[in-house]
């Protein structure tokens, strides 16, 4: 399990080079990024939350780590959203989803495909849920926090 | 009275130039709808062009003031630059809070286009250890691992050398998943590898458009939901593609060797 948060964080800085985040911001993609992962791990694994459920979470998560750090540092939230959501994106119910789809196994091909849009309408919520939140919150406990 | 009035009046065609430019370096890099407008608002706005409309979809701005108008069309993005839209950002609140002048700020937006990309070596070794990173977190063993890794070095060599320069979005990755289902086959049935399947995902991923996806939700959640059902619709196509690709190549596979690979 620790191989593979660490995994997760590990392919999330590599992602944010790609997507050319400024090199000062790795750390923060990558704990952001197994943070996100991490969480979703322990709720898939070890709760009764479906896969959707926990990405979900996951995301919110995610979402509110990356807010706080964009106004710590002053810069985008994007910088730190799309690498951090990366691990929880469902790029392996893509490759079933196709797998399946080739080999015949249509029911099982439906299965996957649907959860894969599951897991997306959960990220997109937990993304919109965090950002309905207003920016003052945000804003108020920075200060309390370097107080 | 009036001339002297029309002496202090900035210059409003430059000014939205400048602005326009901040935009267009934004919109093309994958910054929401919302900071490219605000980001325009905020820079106009401080340099005193008070009659002034911007309209912002993700593949154009328009921009009208007081006897201006300018349009720019902008391809949908492809390859962000984070960094980009980071110094852009800064750069608007410097302008906010009075440093530059406009050639300043049009000479610091011609530094900001003309930016250092990263070395391609390096990009191709993140796409590697990236691909090496998801294969483990979706259930790989480490063999597994070592060929993405090889997977999403070789894929991004691809991607940066064939399909950015000479190929569209929908052929080029289609061809791109091809080509990593296709070497993660090969090492597969070398004996590299445990698991298949896991060597694949891992080295797809860097194909996925983190990008547009993340923008277009959140520019649907901000109301702008053209310009983010454009960019989801970007994403989705991008992920079928992924898919046919891989799913080709297991067709032909499947033709050509008769029976299932897993």
């Amino acid at each position: 399990m620790i191989i593979k948060i660490a995994a997760a964080a590990v392919g999330t800085v590599a992602f944010a080079l790609l997507f050319r985040t400024p090199s000062k911001y790795y750390l923060h993609c990558g704990i952001i990024g197994g943070m996100g992962f991490a969480l979703y791990y322990v709720l898939n694994e070890y709760t009764f939350f479906s896969p959707t459920e926990s990405t979900f979470f996951a995301m919110l998560l995610v979402s509110l780590v990356s807010r706080f750090c964009a106004v710590w540092e002053k810069c985008p939230v994007t910088v730190f959203l799309i690498s951090g959501l990366l691990p929880l994106v469902p790029g392996a119910g893509i490759y079933w989803t196709a797998y399946y789809l080739v080999t015949g196994q249509t029911a099982l091909a439906k299965d996957s495909g649907f959860e894969a849009i599951k897991i997306t309408v959960a990220i997109v919520l937990g993304i919109v849920m965090v950002f309905e939140l207003p920016q003052k919150l945000f804003r108020g406990r920075r200060k309390r926090k370097e107080a | 009275m009036d001339s002297e009035k029309e002496a202090k009046k900035p210059d409003t065609e430059r000014i939205l130039n400048i602005a326009i430019e901040a935009g267009h370096i934004l919109l093309e890099n994958g910054a929401e709808i919302f900071r490219v407008e605000e980001t325009m608002e905020r820079i106009a706005g401080y340099y005193g062009v008070d009659e002034k409309e911007f309209y912002v979809l993700s593949n154009g701005i328009f921009a009208t003031g007081k006897s201006f108008a300018g349009v720019r069309q902008i391809s949908v993005s492809s390859g962000a630059r984070l960094d980009k839209i980071v110094a852009v950002n800064q750069l608007s609140r410097e302008i906010a809070e009075g440093f530059y002048t406009p050639s300043e700020a049009e000479e610091k937006l011609r530094q900001i286009r003309d930016m250092r990309d990263k070395r391609h070596i390096m990009q191709i070794l993140a796409s590697g250890v990236g691909s090496a990173g998801f294969s483990i977190l979706f259930g790989g063993s480490f063999k597994d691992a070592g060929v993405a890794l090889a997977a999403g070095i070789i894929l991004y060599v691809y991607v940066l050398y064939i399909s950015g320069p000479h190929l569209s979005k929908i052929p080029g990755n289609i061809f791109g998943s091809s080509v990593v289902t296709l070497i993660c086959i090969i090492c597969y049935r070398i004996g590299l590898g445990d698991s298949l399947s896991h060597m694949i995902i891992g080295a797809i991923i860097p194909l996925i458009p983190g990008v547009e996806f993340t923008n277009g939700v959140r520019d649907i959640a901000y109301g702008d939901y053209l310009s983010g059902f454009i960019r989801l619709l970007d994403a989705i196509l991008v992920f079928v593609s992924i898919a046919i690709g891989v799913g080709v190549v297991f067709l032909i596979y499947r033709h050509a060797f008769g029976g299932t690979i897993i």
